[in-house]
């Protein structure tokens, strides 16, 4: 497996009232093309933090140090023509090489665009299609994000969406120029969970059709663990864990992830209620 | 500490506090340099500026100091400006948030009222108010206040009608709170930012109301004002222009500086707002 | 007092929406014995926010009856429903929307004990640090807005105002869904010690089946505003016999060691 994007020594810093506070702390790792990679943490983990520093999505305000690696697979380049973005801002391009997915999709799509003019213009910038074709590829994509009555979904605007039908065009929009990488940052956070776990199986059919690596960002160790290969614990911007999801879930190596391990609340659980003895 | 950086970076804010700054100066040290009356007569009449130096900006008709005069007048245009706007933005702001919160026929009957004050226009509102109820200073202040609240009540009830809905407020009522001390202990506090925005320019207009009125002779008889010493240099306007342009400089610049002031300090506390 | 703490009946909502009349709510009932704890389950838009709102008067139902510790609720009106809020309290999802941006911890807990009369004005520092220490935080916080804590010592705060006024039944919508999962253990806990100790009942509105397991006694599922299915909390979810709540169950994130242990 050759490694679709590196990251060594990464550590990032916001300003907030004058004073210094480290989101991210000397983070190294490695996303392998195709690889399905979790990264999981609590709120001021820095998991989120990450995802907007590969995507070049970072405040100006922040200072980052260390080097993200982005290694093009395509064959004109060939694997040992690393580009150092941080320094060459030429690659990779969000939207062309990385697709991403926010927890909020009425955040994230423009309220008073058509469905299918949002997706037809990310193929149409980074793609270089024409108008005409830009929207037939807007249409299959709201056919493979499985979105009833696409034809209808292509004209319709935001609001007449439910949220998880919402989520799933902001999926058709970030995959629409077939990026290598799908970053999905609590994608799933704000969905409740039958929709949730539609959304999951949909990113994961997707991945694996096209070839993409995925960086699934959440809190949720349970969730993570049915969608990742891979899986890193993330905690006051320190990675304190990191290894193969079998790994992880069931020898894991560092306290806090046994912590959340034993936080999370499945339907096996024995109940708190009998645990206290009323 | 940051806002106040971002602030003095503006140098048309630090422009409109440094000469808001200087005229409060001079309003308040306004009976320290000229203790006595300033509408006592000081010297030869028409007296023009910097010609003798006891009386710098020279003498009016009757031979009263205009530097005097334009001291003392400041008092005035502050004094005005300022508490016509308290008023306005103080009224305005209870009635929108009594319209905004209460909703249905409250909100209806309070805003047909607003709607009506504002189809009037303000100046004619405070002419015929001091014309029917006497010059004075008090009455002044209502007059100019009776025009200008609408807008704050306005902007007051399309904030609440927002914040209403936010759950803090279903909070307070869970907890029992009478809903006048849920309108204005927990809304009305919230809803203050973009109505002290207008604050602004509702002192610049409150302040330009205040020297048309005078102008017209409606102002209170025994102050100085500077639309009064607009109108009394009017009579001379051709031999002795200079009584009818100091104040209306002075005025200009008050009205100027106000309003950059207020500019400012609303886009500082924007940019926190939109940051936090 | 005889019969249960709460009794609901027949509770219907209904929303105009684009010319169409939706019930968000429709003709619901359940109970609450005293000190048990009943979850409200489904996805967004079965109904279950809803019924927490029309709990609490928040907003007013189109039919139906609420009886709470045996008297008509939904009849109360002005100061006999103020008074009666006293028993009967919620606490919100998100607890920095749940609180006056500007105010403080002790503001916060100050306005039920002063509403209600439950304490002078002398003795209610006092009070608010008992109520802190409850809840597991310390009384030094009491100085501290709001905005300066942890989501976590917020969402204490807000069932430290919950219980200010000693109610028998509290209303949690969503009450742990924002919080880290580390935090909402200890949250959990929280609410079943002070369940235990002053026997106060729960409506305890959640999304998520897990939680609902670990809290609840009882579940009613919720689906497009109709109870699908009821019961004991470990017999619905360990074998749902509706289909929302079949689905609801598959849908639960599970971690694998589940089969590893089983192997």
């Amino acid at each position: 497996m050759t490694a679709l994007l590196s990251i060594g020594d990464l550590s990032v810093t916001y300003r907030r009232d004058g004073a210094e506070v480290a989101a991210l702390k000397h983070i190294s790792l490695d996303v392998a093309t195709g690889e399905r990679f979790a990264i999981i943490g609590e709120s001021g983990s820095g998991k989120s933090t990450l995802a907007l520093a590969i995507a070049g999505l970072l405040p100006a305000s922040s200072r980052i140090e260390g080097r993200i690696d982005w290694v093009p697979p395509s064959p004109s380049r060939g694997a040992k023509d690393r580009q150092s973005f941080l320094f060459r801002n030429s690659l990779p391009l969000g939207g062309r090489d990385i697709g991403f997915v926010f927890q909020d999709p009425s955040a994230s799509i423009d309220p008073v665009m058509t469905v299918g003019k949002q997706i037809a213009e990310v193929a149409h910038a980074h793609l270089g299609l024409a108008w005409r074709d830009a929207y037939t590829r807007a249409r299959d994509l709201l056919e493979r994000v499985r979105l009833p009555v696409p034809d209808a979904a292509m004209r319709a605007y935001p609001h007449q969406l439910s949220g998880g039908q919402k989520q799933r065009v902001a999926i058709a929009a970030a995959i629409a120029a077939s990026p290598k990488l799908l970053i999905a940052d609590e994608a799933t956070s704000a969905l409740d969970t039958i929709v949730q776990a539609e959304i999951v199986a949909l990113i994961r059919q997707l991945v694996a059709e096209d070839g993409m690596a995925l960086l699934f960002i959440s809190h949720d160790i349970a969730l993570a663990a049915e969608l990742a290969e891979s899986i890193a614990v993330f905690r006051h911007g320190e990675l304190v864990e990191f290894g193969s999801t079998a790994q992880v879930v069931s020898a894991p190596r560092h306290a806090y992830t046994r912590a959340l391990l034993e936080a999370h609340l499945g339907l096996d659980v024995e109940p708190l209620l009998r645990q206290t003895g009323t | 500490m940051s806002p106040l950086r971002r602030f003095l970076r503006t140098p048309e804010a630090i422009a409109g506090a440094v000469f808001l700054a200087a005229l409060f100066a001079v309003a308040l040290a306004a009976p320290l340099f000229f203790p006595g009356d300033p509408q006592a007569i000081a010297g030869p009449a028409l007296l023009p500026p910097f010609k003798d130096w006891s009386l710098p900006l020279g003498t009016d008709r009757l031979g009263r100091d205009v530097l005097a005069e334009l001291f003392h007048g400041a008092r005035t245009s502050l004094a005005v400006g300022l508490a016509a706007a308290a008023a306005a933005l103080a009224v305005g702001a209870v009635i929108g948030t009594l319209a905004g919160f209460a909703g249905g026929l409250v909100d209806e009957v309070l805003m047909r009222i607003t709607d009506a004050f504002q189809t009037v226009p303000a100046f004619l509102l405070a002419l015929a108010f001091v014309s029917i109820v006497g010059p004075s200073l008090g009455v002044v202040v209502v007059a100019i206040a009776l025009g200008a609240w609408t807008g704050p009540a306005r902007v007051a009830r399309a904030e609440v009608l927002s914040i209403r809905e936010r759950d803090f407020v279903a909070g307070a009522r869970v907890i029992g709170m009478h809903p006048l001390e849920i309108a204005f202990r927990e809304v009305l506090p919230n809803a203050l930012p973009p109505v002290l925005a207008l604050s602004s320019v509702i002192v610049a207009a409150a302040i330009l109301t205040e020297a048309a009125l005078s102008f017209l002779g409606l102002g209170d008889p025994n102050r100085v004002t500077w639309g009064g010493m607009i109108a009394e240099g009017r009579a001379v306007l051709r031999t002795a222009p200079f009584l009818s342009i100091i104040p209306g400089v002075a005025l200009v610049l008050t009205v100027l500086g106000v309003y950059l002031t207020g500019e400012g300090v609303v886009e500082t506390t924007a940019v926190r707002r939109s940051l936090s | 007092m005889s019969g249960p703490l709460l009794a609901v009946s027949g509770l219907t909502k209904r929303y105009r929406r684009g010319g169409k009349i939706i019930a968000a709510v429709d003709d619901v009932s359940f109970h609450i014995e005293p000190g048990e704890t009943l979850a409200l389950a489904g996805p967004s838009g079965s109904g279950k926010s809803t019924i927490a709102r029309l709990m609490l008067r928040l907003i007013e139902p189109d039919a139906g009856n609420i009886e709470f510790e045996g008297s008509e609720f939904l009849s109360l009106n002005g100061a006999a429903l103020r008074d009666r809020r006293a028993r009967l309290q919620m606490v919100f999802q998100d607890p920095l929307a749940a609180f006056n941006p500007r105010a403080t911890v002790a503001r916060v807990l100050d306005d039920p004990l002063r509403i209600h009369h439950i304490a002078s004005r002398a003795e209610r520092p006092r009070r608010i640090a008992a109520l802190l220490e409850r809840v597991g935080l310390s009384p030094g916080l009491a100085g501290r807005a709001i905005h300066e804590i942890s989501g976590g010592q917020r969402q204490r705060v807000a069932i430290a105002r919950a219980i200010a006024t000693k109610p028998s039944l509290v209303v949690l919508d969503e009450a742990v869904s924002a919080l880290d999962v580390s935090v909402r253990a200890q949250i959990l806990r929280l609410l079943l010690d002070l369940q235990r100790e002053e026997r106060i009942a729960y409506l305890f509105i959640s999304h998520d089946l897990g939680v609902v397991r670990a809290i609840a006694h009882r579940v009613a599922i919720l689906d497009a505003g109709r109870i699908a299915e009821s019961g004991d909390a470990r017999d619905v979810i360990d074998a749902p016999q509706s289909a929302i709540g079949k689905a609801l169950v598959a849908a639960a994130p599970r971690l694998p060691r589940i089969e590893q242990d089983a192997s």
